[in-house]
């Protein structure tokens, strides 16, 4: 009879779940992850990697029609749609083997099955019961849990995702065939990226946001750089907008979009739906516990704890940001903390996002208008990347580095960055920010030329009045 | 571009200081290396120079005030014409700060917030240990006048970051709190009056006091004839006279101080620390001499006695004793020494006993020469002599040894061409 008691059970096996099983397994506690369909969770199998995948296709696929401008020509320039789903499928399914070895390696036995929380044992540890496709459930009892479930696409009523016509990121991912027109609801990271991708493998897009600014997240001056880029790749946006209810035909559907005083009827192949998710807070055995569920994610502490004692909940479960990183770092520290190490709560505006749109999108801390209304005097510094001989040389002009300080005390409070290479380069101001280096550090760093990032520093130095190539 | 003055560290060991007088008033126009007030700690008085052009805006703290923590703002300094930053502003509106503005009798009130703790403060401050902070952590601190010294890092291996800096206030002491009204209420009747303590009057109380409380002293007496001492320093003496400006006269007093320096390097064991981790000997005998002043006393240091010529050891007494009188020593200068002399000769007092000054093992007391009868053989002569007392921790030493040292002196000063060797 193989191990069923435990330091720590995690459910579910995304990159919350499954980091924090490793670090679990590095700190020499007795770990075993729960995880219900595919180790790696939504980040490897449905949502960051196999996007990025696709999204370099769409970028070759954009390239191969720009040749003209290197001094190439190609004729008849075409793709296999199919393979190219197929590439970002393997890739998936590389990376998620790839975590199977890890826990192996780590000695943390994964049960496959669907975990949920079950009361206490007479000896005063957690039980967790997991169910599997066929069988009898099993028990593991654990001194502490943490639960990992993730979240998923929220559903509008009348936007239920059909497989035919309306689909959420699971259908946009696996097509059968690539769609000649697509409208797509909702421009955070996720409808923002498919409508990137699809418009760059040729489609005719149009891109539906309820703000009145797509990315909504992102600084003003980030969205209307973004907006007018998409723009001029021939998205079409309505932004303000409210939507109809879907109407479908036999080959198309059409739903009517109302902005700006008018409303319009667009027929398209298939809309996706990408308007937020929701926690996968069902099941799991809250009910009869002290733990509390707020708008579908289980509320916790600032170390991931929640009402309940020795139970955690990490990563997209327990809340915005809705992030693959922020669910790995929560893992460690809340890993930590039951190792009795010392840490340090997250600190949200240390967090980066990255959109990998085309031109890329990346940020961290404060924008320009949320720094100004925690009450901070700011000083802002931007730098086009039409200015950076790099980009230039790349072919990639379009793009802006901006960044804003604490005029008081010279702390870096965000940076906003729009442009090819972007969500590469971000780190080195969340560095700075995580690290607490003020201007003074930034200005007296020397970046590499020729490169994209020089902008950054230009960034800072435009922000103290000296930037010196523009 | 106005510029907050900062209370400035006299040494590497200062936490905070008095805060004794203003020289320039606010309004005057000061230029780069002009005195603007005169800050008091431990034993020695130092000036604060202007180290811009400007005009003083404003004093944040009123002179008399006590305890005002290293670089908490004292002043502002703006250019000429430029309106002077509200007080109000927050790096300014720090408790010790308020408690300048308002003299000493208000309360600060947020003392000691939880953030601040003082026993890194010390452990960092004495050890002079690193500071691990972020850059803003850093810039933070200087511009509320904090001492990263007294606060406790929350980062990653105890990294100062902003967090810990943000909470933070301007360590207020206990002492600045202190009022006249909390003091006993003096006898009505006899015209007493209370003369507030000088920093000064506090060190020499706390420090003899632990003395005198921690310290075994015992104490060992000799008498020493002075005349073959003094038949030298008058040939010596002549000597400088035929060398003009160049000519050192030497004091009696600082021929004892050679001839403790050599009777140091020839009982060795007396030249120590006594510390809970073992006996500190040193290698130089560095002397204390001690000065009195109108408000107490403060012991100079002459390093390597031992190694000095009786000239070179005039000419520092000279230069330590007239600096120490008009408060200008520099805080090295008096911090450190590993025996101390007292010589009270020149008030004529029969003998004494001095306090030990810790954590030197030793102090040797002087009193007045008086020519007097002594046995030589079987005759009785006329001889110059004085009483010396060595007070001593005899944790560190013990009687036999300090008898040694005595008689090395003697030997010393009665045979004195050693001191010129």
């Amino acid at each position: 009879m193989s191990q069923t008691d435990f330091d720590l059970v995690v459910i579910g096996g995304g990159p919350g779940g499954y980091v924090a099983a490793l670090r679990a397994a590095q700190l020499g506690l007795s770990t075993a992850v729960v995880e219900a369909t595919h180790l790696g969770g939504i980040c490897l199998n449905w949502g960051c990697i196999p996007t990025k995948a696709l999204l370099r296709a769409s970028e070759i696929n954009h390239l191969l029609h720009d040749l003209d401008g290197y001094g190439f020509k190609a004729d008849a320039v075409s793709f296999d749609f199919k393979k190219i789903v197929a590439r970002s499928r393997a890739v998936s399914k590389q990376l998620s083997s790839g975590v199977s070895h890890l826990l192996k390696k780590a000695k943390v036995p994964v049960f496959e099955g669907f975990g949920k929380l079950d009361g206490v044992a007479a000896n005063g540890r957690r039980k967790v019961l997991v169910s599997k496709k066929s069988g009898t459930p099993q028990t593991l009892t654990a001194k502490n849990v943490i639960l990992a479930t993730g979240a998923r696409a929220r559903i509008l009523p009348g936007l239920e995702p059909d497989g035919q016509f309306i689909w959420s990121y699971r259908e946009a991912l696996v097509p059968e065939e690539m769609p000649k027109s697509l409208l797509v609801i909702g421009s955070g990271a996720i409808g923002t990226e498919f409508a990137s991708f699809y418009r760059n493998m040729g489609a005719a897009v149009t891109l539906v946001e309820v703000a009145p600014r797509i990315l909504p997240v992102e600084d003003e001056e980030i969205s209307a750089i973004a907006h007018k880029e998409f723009e001029k790749q021939g998205i079409k946006i309505f932004t303000n907008a409210k939507i109809g209810t879907p109407k479908k035909g036999a080959d198309s559907v059409s739903i009517t979009v109302e902005a700006g005083g008018k409303t319009e009827t667009i027929t398209v192949d298939k809309i996706i739906s990408a308007v937020g998710i929701v926690g996968n807070v069902e099941n799991i055995g809250l009910e009869g516990t002290k733990i509390k569920v707020d708008r579908t994610h289980v509320v916790t502490d600032e170390l991931c704890r929640t009402g309940e004692a020795g139970v955690y909940a990490i990563g997209d479960l327990a809340g915005a940001p809705w992030l693959a990183h922020k669910a790995s770092h929560e893992a460690v520290m809340c890993v930590e903390a039951i190792a009795g190490k010392h840490v340090h709560p997250i600190d949200v505006t240390k967090i980066p996002g990255c959109t990998y749109c085309r031109p890329q999108i990346a940020s961290v801390g404060y924008t320009e208008a949320r720094a100004k209304e925690a009450g901070y005097k700011v000083r802002v510094g931007k730098f086009p990347l039409l200015a950076n001989g790099k980009a230039l040389a790349m072919g990639e002009p379009a793009g802006l580095i901006k960044t804003v300080f604490d005029d008081a005390t010279g702390e870096l409070l965000g940076a906003h960055m729009i442009g090819a290479e972007v969500t590469e380069m971000i780190q080195g101001y969340v560095i700075a920010r995580t690290g607490e280096l003020t201007e003074a550090e930034l200005s007296e760093t020397i970046f590499p030329h020729p490169t994209i990032s020089e902008s950054m520093h230009e960034a800072v130095l435009a922000a103290y009045g000296g930037a010196l190539h523009f | 571009m106005a510029t907050e003055i900062l209370m400035p560290a006299l040494s590497p060991t200062m936490t905070e200081g008095k805060l004794a007088r203003w020289i320039k008033k606010e309004g005057d126009v000061v230029t780069s290396g002009d005195v603007l007030a005169e800050i008091e700690t431990d034993k020695a008085t130092m000036e604060v120079e202007a180290i811009e052009d400007g005009v003083l805006g404003r004093i944040l703290i009123a002179e008399g005030t006590e305890g005002v923590p290293v670089n908490t703002p004292i002043a502002i300094l703006v250019a000429e014409g430029e309106a002077v930053p509200a007080a109000g502003a927050a790096t300014l509106a720090a408790p010790a700060v308020t408690a300048g503005q308002n003299g000493p009798a208000v309360a600060p009130q947020a003392a000691a917030p939880a953030p601040i703790a003082p026993t890194p403060a010390a452990a960092k401050a004495a050890t002079g240990a690193r500071i691990v902070a972020s850059p803003l952590a850093r810039r933070i601190a200087r511009q509320k006048g904090l001492d990263l010294a007294t606060i406790t890092g929350s980062g990653p291996n105890g990294r100062i970051v902003k967090r810990d800096v943000e909470n933070a206030q301007p360590a207020a002491r206990a002492e600045a709190t202190a009022s006249p009204a909390s003091v006993s209420t003096p006898p009505s009747a006899g015209g007493s009056r209370l003369v507030p303590h000088t920093t000064m009057r506090k060190v020499i109380a706390r420090r003899l006091t632990d003395s005198k409380a921690n310290v075994p002293h015992f104490y060992v007496s000799v008498d020493v004839e002075l005349d073959a001492l003094m038949a030298l320093r008058a040939q010596l003496n002549a000597l400088a006279d035929g060398e003009g400006e160049e000519g050192v006269k030497l004091s009696v007093n600082d021929m004892l101080i050679k001839a403790s320096a050599v009777a140091l390097k020839k009982v060795p064991t007396v030249n120590a620390y006594f510390t809970e981790e073992g006996m500190l000997l040193h290698e130089d005998a560095d002397i204390s001499i001690a000065v009195s002043l109108d408000e107490g006393l403060i012991t100079p240091i002459i390093r390597k006695a031992d190694s000095k010529s009786l000239r070179e050891i005039s000419l520092e007494a000279k230069s330590l004793i007239s600096r120490a009188r008009s408060g200008k020593l520099k805080p090295e200068e008096f911090q450190g020494g590993t025996f101390s002399v007292s010589n009270m000769g020149m008030y004529g007092v029969k003998d004494f006993a001095a306090i030990v000054n810790p954590p030197q093992a030793a102090i040797l007391a002087i009193a007045a020469g008086r020519k007097q009868p002594v046995v030589s053989g079987n005759e009785i002569k006329i001889a110059t002599v004085m009483t010396v007392t060595l007070s001593v921790d005899h944790r560190a030493v013990d009687g036999a040894t300090a008898a040694q040292w005595l008689n090395a002196f003697r030997t010393a000063v009665q045979s004195p061409l050693s001191l010129v060797l």
